[in-house]
C-alpha cells in the first residue's frame, strides 16, 4: 500500500500499533453485520423462494375440505367473484405398509384430474410422470419421502386404501408447493419417513373410495387484490350443505404457516441481535479513540501548530474509524455470506423447495455496511470532536491530572476493610463511572445474548414434558377416516398388546368471541380421562367438566376468552348451526388451538349419539410388532400417531438445529465478551502503566500488580452478570412471541440453569482475554516509567 | 569503619537497541556504608541512574557483581529482585510516582501494608512534615508536598538503602531544600544509607562521600569532611 501522505503513514502505523484492540472492535462489527446479512438475506432468499414457487406452481389461496360434494361445484365456485381457478380433487389419509418398517406410515392420498392440466397446487416433477388415467396401481410420491426410503420409480410398497390393501409402484417423484413442511398426522416435526404424500389418478381413486363424480377437497386461486374474507363467506355458502368444514386461506394452511413462523423468527433475529453488536461496537470506538486521543494529544497540538485544520484533525480520526470498520464489514460480509450459505442447507433438509437459492439483495450488504458505518461514525464522535476542537496551546499542555475523591462506602468504615491496591481498583472505576457502565453493560449484552440462546432450550423442554410427559401419556393413538360408533372402542381395546384405551371425538367448528374466531376442532373426551391428561395453567390435573369449555392458554389469548365467558360455537359438521359454551377453565397445550369438551356433552350439542374420531391407547411393548400388523389391517384406520417415534424425532430435530444455532451464539457472545473485556484492559493499561510499573519498582509482584487491574476486572464482570440477565429476559421474551402461532405456542421460560450457562461462558471468555492483558503487566518497562512525566 | 552495604565490582551494562550497542557501565567498583549518604553527580548518560537501577534491584549488571549484605543481586531472578525491592530498598523519583487514586496517607500504607517491619503511615508523614495533608490525594498536593509523600512512602517499611534518583529534578529549589531536608532527617535519624543522583553540584556539600560518574565509570570521588546542612545550599 502506497500512503504518500504523512498523515495517512501515521494512521496506518496507529493502525498496526493497536492492532489487537482494532480486530477485536472489528469482530464485534463483523458479528453485527453477519446476523444483519443471514437473518435479513435469508428472510429475503426465503421470502422470494417461497413467492415464486407459489406463483409458478399456482398455489392455492383459499382450501375447503367437505365430506362429498358433486363434481358440477366445481363451475358453480368459478363464478365467485375474485375467484381464478378452482381445483377439486379427493384427499384421504390413509396407513402405508413400507418394506423393512414395522410401523405403518401414514399419508395423505391426493387425486390429480386425469384429462386436463391440474389448475391450482400443480406438481414440480422431480422424475419420472404423474399417474395413467384409471390407473389405480400407479402412485406419485413428494420426493422427501421417496429419499428417505431409497425409493426411485418402480419402486413398489403397500397402502391400506378404503381397508383393502394394495400395491402402489411409483412412476413420479414430486415436490408440491401445499407440502414444502410436510408434517404428518400427530408430529411435531416433519418426518419423512413416516409421513408420505401421494398422488393418484382421480378417475381411480374416485373408484377406490366410491367418490365417482364427486369430490371432498377444494382449492382456489384467487385473483390479485380480491378480499380473501368475501371468498370465504361465498365458498362457505355453497359448500356448507356439502359438509364443509369451512374454507380458510393460507394463514391456516400447515406448510404456508410453518414458513410463516420461520420468516417472523428470522425478522425477530434481524431485530434484536445486529443492533447488540452496533451498539456495543459503538462504545468500543468511542472508549479506544478516546484514549488513542488522549495520548496523542501533544501530537494533535503539534499539527495544529503546524497548521493543520479543525477539519483535517477530524478526518484524521475518522479515517482511523473506517478502517476499523472497513475490516469489520469485510469480515461480516464473508461471515454472514458463510453462515447464510449454512442456514439454506438446513432450510433444505427442513423444507421442501424445488430450488433453492441463497442469493442475498445487494441492498442488504449495503443496509448492513451503512449501520455499520454510522455507528461506528456515532462511536467516535464525540472524542473526535474534542480532538478537533482543542486549542493547540491546551492540546500541547498534559491534561489536567485525574481528580479522584473518596467514595460513599468508605465513609461507612468500610473502606478501612480492603487493601489499597483493592481500594485502587475500585476508586478507578467510579473515576470514569460512565464508562465503566458502559463495559458493564457491554459485558451484560453478551450474557444477554447467550441468555436469549439458550433459554429456547427450556422452552423445549417444558414442551416436551408438558406434552409428551405430563399430558399426552398414550403410546399411539389412531384416528378413523370417518365418525365411528361406541364399538369402535372396544375393537380398539381387544387389538393385541392393547392394555387400554380412551376415545375422541374432534368436531369442527368455528369458536368465536364478538368479532374475534378461529378455525379449530373442539375435542370431546371421556370424564374419567386415564392416558391423556389435560393440565391447567398452574399445571395441575384438570377432570372434564361436565358441561362447557376447557380452552388452552393460546385460544383464550386470540380470541379474548376468560373463565366464566360464553363462547359462540358454529357447528361445522352434522347438524350444523350455532350453540353457545361457557369457558369453565383456560388449560396448558402447546400444539395447536386446544379446546375440550366432555364427548357426553359435546354428543349432546351435536344432537347425535357417542361417536368417537380417534382412540387413545397404551400397548405392551413385547406386543408391538402384532398391534401394528393388526393396525394396518384395520378397516376405517386414517392415521396412527406413535408418541415415541415422534418425541425422537422432536428431539433429533432439535439437537440437529437449535445445536448449530446456539454455537454460533456462543461464538457471538464470546466475540463481544472478548471485545470489551480485552479493550477495557488494554486501555486501563495504557492509562495506568506508569502506575502499575511503579508498584512493580516499590516491590509489589507481578501477581499482586495484575490483581489491581484483575479486580477492576472481577467486578465489572460480576455486576455485568444479573444485568445481563434482566436484559436476556427481556430479549428472550422479544423472541419468544415471534415464535408462537396458532400452531405452537412456545412458552417463555428462562432456567436458572441457562442464566449459569450465560454467565459461565461470558466468565470463561473475560477470562481469558484478562490472562492475554495480563502477560503484557509481566512485561512493563520498570525503568522506562521512573524517567518520564505522566 | 561501619560495615558495608553495598560491594559493587567492574560492573558493566550494556543495552542493545536494534543494532547499536550501548555502554552504559563500563567498570564500576565501589563500596557504600551502613549509613552513610552519598551523593552520585553527573552529566546525562553518563551511568548513574543505570547504576543505581542495578543497585535498586531494577536491572541486572551485564558483568561483575553486585553485592547486597550477603545476597549476591546478579544472581537473583526476577520474584528475587522484587522480594528484595520489597523488603530492603526504598526508592524515591524525580516525578514522585504517587498513585494519583490513593491519598496521601494511602500512598504510604500501600507499602507498609506488604513490608515486615513498618512504621505507621501517620508516623512517615509526620517526618516528613505532612501530617496535615495526609487524606489529600496526589493532585491535591504541590510537587514539594508530593515528593515528601514519595519519600515517606520510601522510608515507611525502615528500608535499608534509600535510593534517590534526581529527588529535587523536578521542584524548585527552595521546595528542593526541604526535600532535602527530609532525606537528611532520615539519613541522620535513622541511619539509613542513602544514595542520591543528581546533576546539580551544589547538593554534592550535603553527602559523606561524592562519586562523579563520566562516560559510564567513576571517574573522581570526594569525601566531605565536614558535612552542610540541605538549608544551606543553594542552586
Amino acid at each position: 500500500m502506497i500512503l504518500r501522505r504523512p498523515l495517512d503513514r501515521k494512521l496506518f502505523r496507529d493502525l498496526l500499533h493497536i492492532w489487537a484492540q482494532a480486530l477485536a472492535i472489528a469482530m464485534v462489527m463483523a458479528s453485527g453485520v453477519a446476523t444483519l446479512i443471514l437473518a435479513v438475506g435469508a428472510q429475503g432468499s426465503l421470502e422470494e423462494i417461497r413467492s415464486t414457487y407459489y406463483e409458478r406452481f399456482r398455489f392455492a389461496d383459499v382450501f375447503a375440505t367437505v365430506t362429498r360434494a358433486p363434481g358440477f361445484v366445481r363451475e358453480q365456485l368459478l363464478t365467485v367473484d375474485g375467484v381464478s381457478a378452482v381445483e377439486t380433487r379427493i384427499a384421504q389419509f390413509a396407513l402405508l405398509d413400507i418394506p423393512g418398517m414395522v410401523e405403518p406410515a401414514n399419508s395423505i392420498v391426493l387425486s390429480l384430474p386425469d384429462h386436463r392440466e391440474t389448475a391450482v397446487n400443480r406438481l414440480y416433477m422431480k422424475t419420472g410422470r404423474t399417474p395413467e388415467p384409471g390407473r389405480a396401481d400407479e402412485v406419485t410420491v413428494n420426493e422427501a419421502f421417496a429419499l428417505a426410503h431409497g425409493f426411485t420409480l418402480g419402486s413398489p410398497f403397500e397402502a391400506i386404501l378404503n381397508g383393502r390393501k394394495r400395491t402402489l409402484t411409483i412412476v413420479g417423484i414430486a415436490l408440491s408447493p401445499e407440502y414444502v413442511y410436510a408434517l404428518g398426522p400427530g408430529d411435531l416435526v416433519p418426518d419423512d419417513r413416516r409421513f408420505a404424500v401421494l398422488w393418484m389418478s382421480e378417475e381411480a381413486l374416485a373408484g377406490l373410495f366410491d367418490l365417482e363424480g364427486a369430490f371432498n377437497s377444494v382449492l382456489i386461486k384467487l385473483l390479485n387484490g380480491v378480499n380473501e374474507r368475501d371468498v370465504i363467506g361465498a365458498v362457505d355458502a355453497i359448500l356448507a350443505r356439502y359438509g364443509s368444514t369451512g374454507a380458510y386461506g393460507r394463514e391456516d394452511q400447515i406448510s404456508h404457516a410453518f414458513l410463516d413462523g420461520e420468516l417472523r423468527q428470522l425478522d425477530a433475529l434481524a431485530r434484536v441481535i445486529p443492533p447488540i453488536f452496533l451498539a456495543v461496537s459503538a462504545f468500543l470506538i468511542n472508549m479506544i479513540l478516546s484514549r488513542l486521543i488522549a495520548l496523542e494529544r501533544e501530537q494533535i497540538g503539534l499539527l495544529k501548530a503546524l497548521g493543520y485544520g479543525r477539519l483535517a484533525v477530524a478526518t484524521h480520526y475518522f479515517k482511523l474509524i473506517l478502517a476499523i470498520t472497513a475490516v469489520g464489514i469485510l469480515i461480516g460480509f464473508a461471515g454472514g455470506t458463510w453462515l447464510g450459505r449454512g442456514l439454506t442447507r438446513l432450510y433444505a433438509d427442513f423444507f421442501h423447495f424445488p430450488f433453492l437459492i441463497f442469493r442475498i439483495d445487494p441492498a442488504v450488504y449495503a443496509l448492513a455496511a451503512g449501520v455499520t458505518v454510522l455507528a461506528g461514525l456515532a462511536g467516535g464522535l464525540r472524542s473526535v470532536w474534542s480532538a478537533a476542537s482543542m486549542p493547540p496551546a491546551v492540546a500541547m499542555q498534559p491534561p489536567a491530572p485525574p481528580r479522584y475523591r473518596r467514595l460513599w462506602f468508605e465513609l461507612t468504615g468500610m473502606g478501612r476493610l480492603v487493601s489499597q491496591l483493592t481500594m485502587m481498583a475500585v476508586r478507578n472505576l467510579f473515576r470514569w463511572p460512565l464508562r465503566a457502565a458502559l463495559t458493564i453493560l457491554g459485558v451484560a449484552m453478551s450474557a444477554a445474548l447467550l441468555v436469549t440462546s439458550l433459554s429456547p432450550l427450556d422452552s423445549l423442554d417444558d414442551m416436551i414434558d408438558i406434552t409428551y410427559y405430563r399430558t399426552e401419556r398414550q403410546d399411539a393413538t389412531i384416528t378413523f377416516t370417518d365418525e365411528k360408533g361406541p364399538a369402535a372402542l372396544l375393537e380398539a381395546a381387544r387389538l393385541p398388546g392393547v392394555m387400554q384405551a380412551e376415545s375422541e371425538l374432534a368436531v369442527p367448528v368455528r369458536l368465536k368471541n364478538g368479532h374475534l374466531f378461529r378455525r379449530l376442532a373442539i375435542v370431546g373426551k371421556p370424564r374419567e380421562l386415564e392416558l391423556s391428561r389435560i393440565l391447567d395453567a398452574d399445571q395441575r390435573s384438570v377432570a372434564v367438566p361436565e358441561s362447557g369449555l376447557l380452552i388452552s392458554e393460546r385460544v383464550a389469548e386470540v380470541l379474548d376468552l376468560k373463565e366464566g365467558d360464553m363462547a359462540e360455537i358454529e357447528i361445522l359438521e352434522g347438524r350444523r348451526g350455532t350453540v353457545y359454551a361457557p369457558v369453565r377453565r383456560i388449560i396448558r397445550a402447546y400444539f395447536g388451538l386446544t379446546v375440550y369438551m366432555s364427548e357426553d356433552a359435546l354428543a349432546d350439542m351435536l344432537d347425535e349419539g357417542p361417536r368417537l374420531s380417534g382412540v387413545h391407547v397404551i400397548y405392551d411393548r413385547a406386543e408391538e410388532n402384532a398391534l401394528y400388523r393388526a393396525i394396518k389391517a384395520l378397516p376405517g384406520a386414517a392415521s396412527i400417531a406413535l408418541r415415541k417415534v415422534s418425541l425422537q424425532k422432536f428431539r433429533e430435530t432439535i439437537n440437529e438445529n437449535i445445536n448449530i444455532m446456539i454455537s454460533v451464539y456462543i461464538v457471538l457472545g464470546v466475540v463481544i465478551t472478548f471485545g470489551v473485556v480485552y479493550n477495557s484492559a488494554r486501555i486501563q493499561l495504557s492509562e495506568r502503566g506508569r502506575e502499575l510499573a511503579s508498584l512493580r519498582v516499590l516491590g509489589f509482584t507481578r501477581r499482586e500488580v495484575a490483581s489491581v487491574l484483575m479486580i477492576q476486572l472481577v467486578i465489572i464482570v460480576v455486576l455485568a452478570q444479573p444485568l445481563g440477565w434482566v436484559l436476556g429476559y427481556g430479549f428472550s421474551w422479544t423472541t419468544n412471541q415471534a415464535f408462537s402461532s396458532d400452531l405452537y405456542t412456545v412458552p417463555f421460560i428462562v432456567t436458572p440453569v441457562s442464566y449459569a450457562r450465560a454467565s459461565l461462558i461470558v466468565i470463561a471468555a473475560a477470562f481469558v482475554s484478562a490472562m492475554i492483558v495480563r502477560r503484557r503487566i509481566d512485561t512493563l518497562d520498570l525503568i522506562a516509567v521512573l524517567k518520564t512525566r505522566e | 569503619m561501619a560495615g558495608i552495604v553495598f560491594e559493587a565490582r567492574d560492573v558493566t551494562k550494556v543495552y542493545h537497541t536494534g543494532d547499536v550497542e550501548v555502554h552504559a557501565l563500563r567498570g564500576v567498583d565501589v563500596d557504600l556504608y551502613e549509613g552513610e549518604m552519598a551523593v552520585l553527580l553527573g552529566p546525562s548518560g553518563s551511568g548513574k541512574s543505570t547504576f543505581l537501577n542495578i543497585l535498586g534491584g531494577l536491572d541486572h549488571a551485564t558483568s561483575g557483581f553486585v553485592r547486597f549484605r550477603d545476597h549476591m543481586l546478579s544472581e537473583l531472578g526476577e520474584g528475587g529482585l522484587t522480594r528484595y525491592r520489597r523488603d530492603h530498598v526504598g526508592f524515591v523519583f524525580q516525578f514522585y510516582n504517587l498513585i494519583p487514586s490513593l491519598t496521601a496517607l494511602e500512598n504510604v500504607a500501600l507499602v507498609t501494608e506488604i513490608a515486615r517491619d513498618p512504621m505507621k503511615p501517620a508516623e512517615a508523614l509526620a517526618l516528613v512534615g505532612l501530617e496535615e495533608r495526609a487524606s489529600h490525594f496526589p493532585a491535591q498536593l504541590s510537587g514539594g508536598e508530593q515528593q515528601r509523600v514519595a519519600i515517606a512512602r520510601a522510608i515507611a517499611k525502615q528500608p535499608d538503602v534509600l535510593l534517590c534518583d534526581e529527588p529535587t529534578g523536578a521542584l524548585d529549589s527552595k521546595t528542593g531544600v526541604r526535600v532535602l531536608e527530609a532525606l537528611d532527617a532520615v539519613n541522620r535519624e535513622l541511619g539509613t544509607a542513602t544514595a542520591i543522583i543528581t546533576h546539580n553540584a551544589g547538593i554534592q556539600a550535603i553527602a559523606h562521600r561524592v562519586f562523579f560518574f563520566a562516560d559510564g565509570r567513576i571517574v573522581d570521588t570526594i569525601v566531605n569532611d565536614t558535612r552542610v546542612p540541605p538549608s544551606e545550599v543553594t542552586w
